[in-house]
């Protein structure tokens, strides 16, 4: 099953969340996390994985054959991005603005245009018990996650129980890492701002056709819009992770939940149990 | 001589508008006959590339000089290869600035006069402040990076 963690608001607990369910279901049954927090992955921090590979994502970006261009200008007609550019007799392109689509290279009437990688990130994987760790890292100065997230989800395996820790957010990357998952694991906190989030969140799930819950983080230190707002919403609250000092002095020392009270471990394998139940039947969207 | 010059409204007693690639209109002027065609400017909506949308639109219509108040890196290079040259750092209204260009008061540009993107922030006087560096030319891929961190 492939469970993303978003959460609208950031500073909620993905992170926490996402790998303190990776330790709890380790030893049970496969299980991959997957860093799709590509412009700050921050998952190795917490688990501290053996790596063992690096691999450079690319994005394809136009390359053009000078003798072959007849300067007519479509392919900048039809870009999108303003990443290709005629000029007299001289064709521009700007790669940093190109998104990849190809409708240059299709349209070109002299075929002048090919497609060539350009490096944009890197993926990043190894172990750490007897979890499979990827990680995906966007270069600085790269405007577009995309890329490195989709390189990432290619090398999920469904059989395992596949994490996703996503980014921040409800923007591209986000819609990207949870596009296509089983279910979506919303990481909030009881407060307006936290709220406000994570009403766009739950809007984005259900445009992309993804079921989603819950997972209410610092509970008690806020007032209870989330809990109406889910219940109002139809959107089930599968776990409340108190407001507890201890928890973040384990975070701040880099120990995650289920790391520095093993106790949790058991309520997080619970927590999936539920999820797989509610993403078998559909629910919830 | 056929010129553009960035606006604020489509006549000649205009402002001058300080950005290139955003700028609200682009007046095409006949230098010696007054006459021109303005043009709203599609470009100053476009997510990102704005500046190269612009110069493209100059390119096309045969234009010989551009005149502006900050023209970024990325409209620079399409301008430049299409060899037309940038006179930045102009203002006022736009008749004024015409005068002024042909009693041939402004030198050309060798550069961009401003860094990557600065049309996209602050109001009318954001674009005039100078260099602000350069770095990964064009914007921000589409407004997708708005809005995400909190």
């Amino acid at each position: 099953m492939i469970l993303s963690v978003a959460s609208g608001k950031g500073g909620t607990g993905k992170t926490l969340v996402a790998t303190s369910l990776a330790l709890s279901l380790e030893g049970q049954m496969p299980v991959q996390l997957l860093d799709c927090d590509v412009e700050e992955p921050n998952a190795h921090i917490l688990l501290r994985p053996q790596l063992d590979s690096s691999e450079p994502v690319t994005a394809p970006v136009p390359e053009v054959d000078k003798g072959t261009c007849t300067y007519c200008g479509l392919c900048s007609e039809v870009c999108a991005y303003n990443a290709i550019a005629v000029a007299g007799r001289t064709v521009i392109v700007f790669r940093e603005l190109c998104h990849g689509c190809g409708a240059c290279s299709y349209v070109c009437p002299a075929e002048a245009i090919s497609e060539v990688g350009r490096e944009v990130g890197t993926i990043e994987s190894g172990r750490v018990s007897g979890i499979r760790f990827v990680a995906g890292r966007l270069n600085i100065g790269e405007a577009m996650a995309g890329p490195v997230i989709r390189a990432l989800k290619k090398l999920a395996d469904p059989r395992a129980a596949v994490i996703l820790d996503a980014s921040p957010g409800t923007s591209c990357p986000v819609v990207e890492t949870i596009r296509g998952s089983d279910f979506c694991l919303l990481v909030t906190e009881p407060t307006p701002f936290g709220l406000s989030d994570l009403t766009i969140a739950i809007e984005v799930a259900r445009e992309i056709n993804v079921p989603c819950g819950v997972v209410i983080n610092r509970d008690g230190a806020g007032n209870d819009g989330v809990e109406h707002h889910c219940a109002q919403e139809g959107i089930p609250v599968l776990m409340r992770i108190p407001f507890d000092r201890r928890i973040a002095e384990a975070y701040c020392r880099g120990e995650t939940l289920a790391a520095a009270m093993p106790s949790w471990q058991h309520g997080f394998r619970e927590l999936f149990d539920r999820v797989r139940g509610l993403a078998a039947v559909g629910s919830v969207s | 001589m056929k010129i553009a010059v960035s606006a604020t409204a489509p006549h000649l007693d205009a402002d001058l508008d300080p950005r290139f690639g955003r700028c609200q209109y682009l007046l095409v002027v006949d230098s010696e006959s007054m006459e021109f065609e303005a043009i709203e400017n599609p470009a100053m909506t476009a997510p990102g590339g704005a500046g190269i949308q612009a110069a493209q639109l100059i390119v096309e219509k045969g234009v010989e000089a551009v005149v502006t108040g900050d023209c970024g890196p990325n409209a620079y290079q399409v301008l430049s290869t299409a060899g037309i040259p940038v006179y930045a750092g102009t203002s006022g209204k736009l008749r004024d600035v015409v005068e002024a260009f042909k009693r041939g008061e402004f030198s050309p540009v060798a550069r961009a006069s401003t860094g990557p993107g600065a049309g996209m922030r602050g109001g009318m006087g954001g674009g005039r402040s100078g260099r602000m560096g350069s770095g990964p030319s064009g914007g921000m891929g589409g407004g997708r990076g708005g809005g995400r961190r909190r």
